[in-house]
């Protein structure tokens, strides 16, 4: 788990984060949400120290990470698997070499049992018998997949994963996002993902963070985004006609559910389903 | 001016957060050998090209220029050899050095932070300018001290040729000549300035290339801007050390 406590971020006089409260929970995808500008990568790039914090404190599993020593970050570090937009292959190096450099780095296991993970891992990502070609050979998936297998190569604690879908078609994002969301609950990561995808933010949102000028300003799962009342939230989410009727029937098919979890039988007899209230245990935070 | 020594604290910082206990030595011995196999294999063919013919030149020019009879003709060697020694092999390789070793590191480095591989070394917790700096720096340290003194033979070698080869001076005056007035300490004073410059050749382009933010178009202003500052400073450094070390 991470847990973000007052964290204000700024560049010269531009305060970019302005005291962010969030908490990202373990086995799930958390999902950074917001508009260009408002902050997700800036917040991201801190939470793996990329940036310093100007102020505030960001916990994995209790420790501080912005009060540690660069030995104790080195540490966490070792835990957190991290894909790039633009993937971040090196491009020298062949997909064999790419996912293997980790484990050469930071362990002193046996050539063949290095190789033998390498193997594990791109079979898991569907990159079976790419290992000697180079990023420069790869399709936009093929890279992100290949950076997927190069972070999750020693096991991480946490992923973190900025813009999955950028440059790829939505068949390839899907398959991305649901690679990442089977992923994290396989190995039981902790994973954040920096998206303003909206597929992504409905299909594997477990956890969603939507960022607003600096701010967090709503939080909540892709089941109680829909309900929101949160208009800033509202206009970003289903920004254009295609979506608002998106959202309108996944509302009626999601209160359908609802109703009947909650043995609201009335709504079945009725011939036509009605719209309820949002579930009980509130989504939003400031909606 | 501000900027500037804005830079130069970031110029010290970096070299001084360059020092850090590596992650796994082997991966970083890997990678100072394929600098030195970059930067000093990589530079052989140049550098054996201009030596030659700054070696043959200087031997012509000299000889144009010396008319007088009451110079004797291994004079030729002489000059030849010393200009070679003292200025051509370490100060002219060391700048055509800063054009091909420079805007290589540079654009390297300033590659792999804006496609954000610098990012991703990072976050696995590696010192990013302990293992992408430092080895360039020590390779250029090894290496090219090692150029500029295979420069200084094939210069000689260079000028006795074509003095040879125009009839100016014979093989065995050009030999004698080399041989008279010979200072070891010539040698010396080039290679403590080639050291100098080879620290300047690889410290500035990666200061340059690792400190790039932008695009395509960033890389390419780095890296100029990369040998264009480090000529400036070999060119200074030239001068200093002349003046400290040549009394």
């Amino acid at each position: 788990m991470i847990e973000v406590k007052d964290l204000k971020k700024g560049f010269g006089d531009k305060t970019v984060l302005n005291g962010v409260n969030a908490v990202m929970n373990a086995g799930k995808c958390n999902l950074i949400i917001g508009s260009s500008g408002s902050g997700k990568t800036v917040f991201m790039k801190c939470l793996v120290g990329l940036f310093a914090p100007s102020s505030g404190h960001i916990l994995y599993n209790g420790n501080d990470f912005t009060e540690m020593s660069v030995e104790g970050r080195k540490e966490i570090r070792k835990e957190i698997g991290m894909l790039f937009q633009g993937s971040a292959l090196f491009s020298s190096m062949s997909v064999e070499e790419n996912v293997v450099f980790p484990l050469d780095m930071f362990t002193n296991w046996s050539r063949k049992k290095k190789l033998d993970r390498v193997n594990e891992v791109l079979e898991r990502v569907n990159l079976k018998g790419s290992n000697k070609k180079f990023p420069g050979e790869l399709s936009g998936g093929m890279m992100k997949r290949v950076g997927i297998a190069r972070a999750i190569v020693l096991n991480p604690k946490y992923l973190f994963v900025d813009e999955p879908n950028s440059g790829l078609d939505p068949q390839t994002s899907g398959l991305i996002d649901q690679l990442i969301h089977d992923i994290t609950m396989e190995y039981n990561i902790t994973t954040v993902v920096n998206t303003h995808d909206m597929n992504s933010v409905m299909e594997i949102g477990d956890h969603i963070v939507y960022m607003y000028q600096g701010q967090k300003e709503w939080e909540g799962n892709n089941k109680e985004i829909i309900f929101s009342k949160n208009e800033r939230l509202n206009h970003f989410i289903f920004a254009s006609e295609f979506l608002r009727d998106a959202k309108d029937m996944r509302m009626l098919e999601e209160t359908g559910k609802i109703a009947n979890d909650r043995n609201m039988a009335e709504l079945t007899n009725e011939n036509a389903p009605t719209l309820v209230p949002p579930p009980e245990e509130g989504a939003s935070v400031t909606s | 001016m501000k900027k500037f020594l804005g830079d130069l604290g970031k110029y010290f910082i970096m070299l001084r957060a360059m020092f850090s206990k590596p992650e796994n030595w082997k991966m970083y011995w890997k990678e100072f050998m394929y600098q030195c196999t970059e930067i000093g294999i990589g530079s052989l063919g140049i550098v054996a090209i201009i030596s030659l013919f700054i070696g043959a030149v200087s031997t012509l020019q000299t000889a144009y220029q010396l008319t007088s009879p009451l110079v004797p003709i291994s004079a030729i060697a002489q000059v030849g050899r010393d200009t070679v020694i003292l200025e051509f092999a370490p100060t002219l390789v060391c700048i055509v050095l800063a054009g091909v070793v420079g805007s290589k590191i540079a654009s390297e480095l300033g590659n792999m932070r804006v496609s954000e591989q610098i990012d991703a070394l990072e976050i696995m917790g590696i010192n990013t300018k302990t293992y992408l700096v430092l080895p360039k720096i020590l390779a250029s340290l090894i290496t090219i001290p090692m150029l500029v003194v295979l420069s200084m033979l094939l210069g000689i070698w260079g000028g006795r040729t074509a003095g040879v080869m125009s009839g100016i001076i014979s093989a065995d005056q050009y030999d004698k000549g080399l041989l008279e007035g010979f200072l070891p300490y010539n040698v010396f004073f080039a290679l403590i300035k080639t050291y100098a410059f080879s620290f300047i050749i690889s410290s500035i382009p990666a200061f340059f290339g690792y400190n790039v933010s932008g695009g395509a178009v960033e890389i390419g202003r780095s890296s100029t801007k990369a040998v264009v500052v480090s000529c400036v400073a070999i060119l200074f450094a030239d001068y200093v050390l002349s003046a400290l070390l040549l009394k």
